[in-house]
């Protein structure tokens, strides 16, 4: 196990400030350019859109034609271009390198995933197109359906959540109308303190009393604690498996028989199901619910943001009081649902949670995803996503700590903590390094229940030597943060912007911008 | 298995690393019962991109398309012509493939981007501040609702008939779960909005009035006397506005004293995609920034002075606070904002009042000649680009039968209200540049058979 530490540099490496480059007039550095904002370039005269001149009628507006200036600077086709092309230039992304966010799955985004996201049969259709003509599209949405309850292994699937937060409000919506059709009112969720951060949120959002579990040294749920707690005014338990320790709850089963025992539901945080996809169903360990966000198990792009889609598996239980609309086939036609009907499995539904169905757009590209791997390739996911974190984890756990790093495999992501670095270096300092090294920083500060957080998620796609010069880059960091090494407290030296000021963007919120000569004018 | 980079020699390379004997051994955690000993039956083995191209293809096929037929449908989506430049710079990886914005130093584009977006936004609509994207317009319309019950402390919100009734029942729905107390109606087929009857139905208990501009009818009206009246009884008014583009042509709902404006951003940008994802607008006035749900981009400057921006006063999400957030919402739509904040920098103020007005015009034109057709009456006295068409039969049977001549005529008013079947006869009609006078005519003269 040490003999392939071998070879990795082992001694700091400090980095000088000696060699710094003199100014430049323009501020730019040659290939890395400055781009003012579009409110300082573009004028309200200027449009880069040609139309045809409208008919000329009778203006049917009413009183309430625009007449003030809107303030809308616009620039020219190709000054548009180049200015979202240069700022393009000031983002690190998982097409230039590896993105190591723990919980967050950043991986390869296929462009065929793309091309078939925008063939006009998908792109180009209305939410409320005639049913007759809007078949192909339903019936991705009941492919994909039916794949993500077979994955799981539950009885059916919810496509409408938005993102994983709103796919955990629709779980949580479920499990709550399932406790109010038998007349049970129960007001507490329990939540462990190595679930996702959202998860308290949304039980907050639904009207829960929301109440921690604690974790057990070894990083999972303490399943004494838990059983304790468990009783009549408790609803659910959220929990989020593989959990934020990048550790899979063992006890998963006897949670679940424990929590239905007393009469609640299970409401699992399925962020993290690229672990297990294809090798674990989470039918099978008692879960009633769980999202899966669509954009990191079947990888449709993160966009800086968003969007992402949470569709929900519901067991058999929770079924009924499935959002609307919802997709159901009828003989060899599909059929949009879109009103609370008496019949069938979804007579109960809590209501509807969006404005249309869900995100067209992240389906046909999670489908495609799913298509090309297949139940062998998706199986190889798990594994080799398993892998590449425990290699991680090995590689490295004689320079960082790992707190749980004792207490069995990983899943799919590695947890450390800034244990063991010199006086006044923090794990910040590491990640920022890591900028200067070419590599998006790992997830900083969470969970919550290690202090100085990193954890670390190299994906399945991967390779092993992209992960070889990340083990070495983190391995120099983690020596130089341990030898007290001060230029790495004052990285990034080679990114865009050094450290930015978050103090004082958040004591003076400058959320929009101002004309100088005005803001100075009102001054 | 093409994107899986790893050879089974790097495999055992990297298990006599780790020490384990094989993969299986690393799911030991996982309880006996649970582990699946072989791939899952009955779905098939991985296929190659010219094979799942194929597959998406022929599902892609079954599909009319709006651009290949008349296409006249609106209903809180909209189809506009979105430049080839739109499409082509949101496609760049940098972007594409970018994560949240967390580490602002390697973060500019997409924070600059937002900053931008933020300022667009709340221009458009006539507020201080805009956040930085939520998902879509109901859900948004949702978080105004929670957002006036924080600041009034009051737990009556009062939605106008007009109001989308996609977004009045996301609204019902989260009602159930929070206690909210909502007053809604469908609306009646009359030109004129409920206005007066919202400014009756205000009182002491009364959290916001949500109104639509312009309406789901497409009807517009002056907001101003709406805001007075629920400032004087200390209630909000948040306005709803599912066409921003709209707002090229018409008085902004925060010039007319909206305090919280949302809004469906899909029309600028984004396009269809049967509906999703889309894009929340969220702005308000200056003095409720600390109680708006999402994310915020700000400016500050760097170790060095420059400027430079970051994801601020995030005390209001759910990553610090938890269960004390504003909102669970932990994801924008950065990808649609992006698209919509380049669109819009395409159009600039010039092109976005060109577009307005040609919507306008063309819908002037359309409206005048549908309202020809026997068996068809106009409802509206106003609006910009979307309007109500009266007809002598059921409207959503006829939606059916002109989307079997190979014509999209329009939205029901039944469809979109099935509880209310005195406006079955209600056809909303949307206009946009797309609509060529060709369409205008070929809708014309299909409902004319059907009508007859």
């Amino acid at each position: 196990m040490t003999m392939l530490k071998e070879g990795r540099p082992t001694a700091p490496q400090a980095i000088t400030q000696a060699d710094a480059p003199p100014a430049t007039v323009t501020g730019n550095r040659a290939l890395m350019l400055e781009e003012a904002l579009i409110f300082e370039i573009g004028s309200t005269d200027t449009t880069g859109v040609d139309f045809a001149e409208a008919p000329k009628v009778t203006s049917r507006l009413g009183n309430l034609a625009r007449t003030d200036g809107i303030g809308l600077p616009g620039l020219s086709e190709q000054e548009t271009v180049r200015h979202y092309t240069r700022l393009s230039r000031q983002n690190y992304a998982i097409d230039l390198g590896l993105f190591p966010l723990g919980s967050c799955t950043m991986k390869h985004n296929p462009r065929l995933n793309e091309k078939v996201a925008r063939m006009p049969g998908f792109a180009d259709l209305h939410p409320l197109a005639p049913q007759s003509t809007v078949q192909g599209a339903l019936a991705v949405i009941h492919e994909l359906a039916e794949w993500l309850i077979k994955l799981t292994g539950m009885h059916s699937v919810a496509m409408s959540p938005k993102a994983g937060a709103h796919g955990e409000l629709c779980g949580l919506l479920a499990i709550r109308a399932a406790l109010e059709a038998r007349g049970d009112a129960r007001s507490v969720i329990l939540v462990p303190e190595s679930a996702h951060g959202t998860n308290p949120a949304t039980a907050a959002f639904c009207g829960y009393k929301v109440e921690d579990i604690p974790a057990t040294l070894d990083g999972r749920v303490d399943l004494e604690a838990l059983k304790g707690r468990l009783g009549p005014d408790v609803a659910a338990v959220m929990i989020t498996n593989p959990n934020t320790c990048g550790l899979f709850e063992r006890d998963m089963k006897t949670i679940s028989d424990a929590v239905h025992a007393a009469g609640a539901f299970v409401y699992c945080d399925g962020a993290n199901f690229n672990a297990i996809v294809g090798r674990v169903r989470p039918g099978d360990l008692g879960v009633d619910a769980m999202h899966i966000n669509l954009h990191k198990t079947f990888s449709t792009p993160h966009g800086g943001g968003g969007p992402g889609s949470g569709p929900v598996v519901l067991s058999q239980a929770l079924a009924p009081f499935a959002p609307l609309p919802f997709v159901e086939r009828q003989g060899d036609q599909f059929a949009l649902i879109e009103e609370e009907t008496a019949q069938g499995h979804h007579g109960q539904t809590f209501g509807r949670m969006v404005a249309f169905h869900g995100q067209m757009g992240m389906f046909t590209r999670a489908l495609t995803y799913i298509l090309s791997h297949g139940a062998d390739g998706l199986r190889q996911v798990a594994s080799d996503a398993v892998l590449n974190a425990n290699y991680i984890l090995r590689s490295l756990d004689d320079v960082l700590d790992a707190p749980f790093g004792q207490s069995g495999p990983c899943m799919h992501e590695a947890l450390f903590s800034d244990k063991g670095l010199a006086e006044g270096f923090t794990t910040l300092d590491i990640a920022k390094g890591l900028i200067d090294e070419g590599f998006h920083p790992m997830t900083m500060y969470f969970p919550l229940v290690v202090h100085g957080a990193m954890l670390i998620e190299p994906t399945e796609t991967e390779s092993k030597a992209a992960l070889d010069q990340f083990i070495m880059a983190l391995r120099s960091l983690a020596q130089r943060a341990k030898a007290g090494d001060e230029a790495l407290k004052g990285a990034p030296h080679f990114a865009p912007r050094r450290r930015l000021d978050e103090t004082l963007a958040a004591r003076k919120p400058i959320l929009a911008w101002t004309d100088p000569a005005l803001a100075q004018a009102a001054e | 298995m093409r994107y899986l980079p790893l050879t089974d020699a790097d495999r055992q390379d990297m298990l006599s690393v780790i020490g384990a004997a094989s993969i299986d051994d690393l799911f030991v955690d996982v309880p006996a019962e649970a582990r699946l000993p072989g791939k899952i039956g009955g779905l098939p083995d991985h296929a190659s991109e010219l094979a799942v191209e194929r597959h998406m293809a022929a599902l892609a096929r079954k599909n009319l398309s709006a651009g290949e037929a008349p296409f006249f449908l609106g209903a809180g989506a909209y189809r506009h012509h979105v430049p080839a430049s739109v499409d082509h710079l949101i496609q760049r990886g940098e972007f594409l493939t970018a994560y949240t914005p967390y580490q602002p130093e390697i973060a500019q584009g997409t924070l600059q981007v937002l900053f931008e977006f933020q300022t667009q936004v709340a221009r458009l609509l006539g507020c201080d501040v805009a956040n930085a994207s939520m998902y879509d317009g109901s859900t948004a319309c949702w978080e105004a609702i929670g957002m006036a019950r924080r600041i009034t402390k009051r737990g009556k919100a009062i939605l106008s008939s007009g109001l989308h009734p996609h977004y009045v029942s996301v609204a019902n729905t989260m009602a159930k779960f929070t206690g909210d107390t909502l007053v809604h109606e469908a609306p009646t087929l009359d030109a004129a909005t409920d206005i007066d009857a919202l400014i009756a139905g205000i009182d002491k208990d009364t959290s916001c009035v949500v109104v639509q501009y312009p309406d789901i009818l497409g009807r517009i009206a002056d907001l101003t006397p709406l805001a007075e009246a629920a400032h004087a009884a200390g209630a909000l008014l948040v306005a709803v506005v599912t066409e921003p583009v709209a707002l090229g042509a018409c008085r902004a709902p925060g010039h007319m004293g909206a305090d919280i404006v949302v809004g469906e951003g899909q029309s600028i940008g984004v396009g269809l995609q049967f509906g999703g994802p889309y894009l929340g607008l969220f702005a308000c006035k200056q003095k409720y920034v600390r109680q708006m749900p999402g994310r915020l981009c700000g400016e500050t400057v760097d170790a060095a002075g420059k400027r430079g921006f970051v994801l601020t006063l995030s005390t209001r999400e759910q990553h610090i606070r938890r269960e004390k957030a504003t909102s669970n919402i932990c994801t924008n739509s950065g990808l649609c904002a992006l698209a919509f904040s380049i669109h819009m920098t395409l159009l600039g103020e010039k092109g976005l009042r060109e577009l307005a007005a040609l919507n306008h015009a063309l819908a002037c034109q359309a409206a005048e000649r549908l309202a020809q057709v026997p068996g068809v009456t106009l409802l509206n006295d106003s609006f910009f680009n979307e309007f109500t068409l009266i007809l002598s039969k059921d409207a959503r049977e006829i939606v059916r039968n002109l989307a079997d001549r190979g014509v999209l005529g329009g939205v029901s008013l039944g469809r979109l209200f099935p509880d209310a079947p005195q406006i079955g006869n209600g056809l909303v009609v949307a206009v946009t540049e797309t609509v060529t006078p060709e369409d205008i005519e070929t809708l014309a003269k299909a409902l004319e058979e059907e009508l007859a």
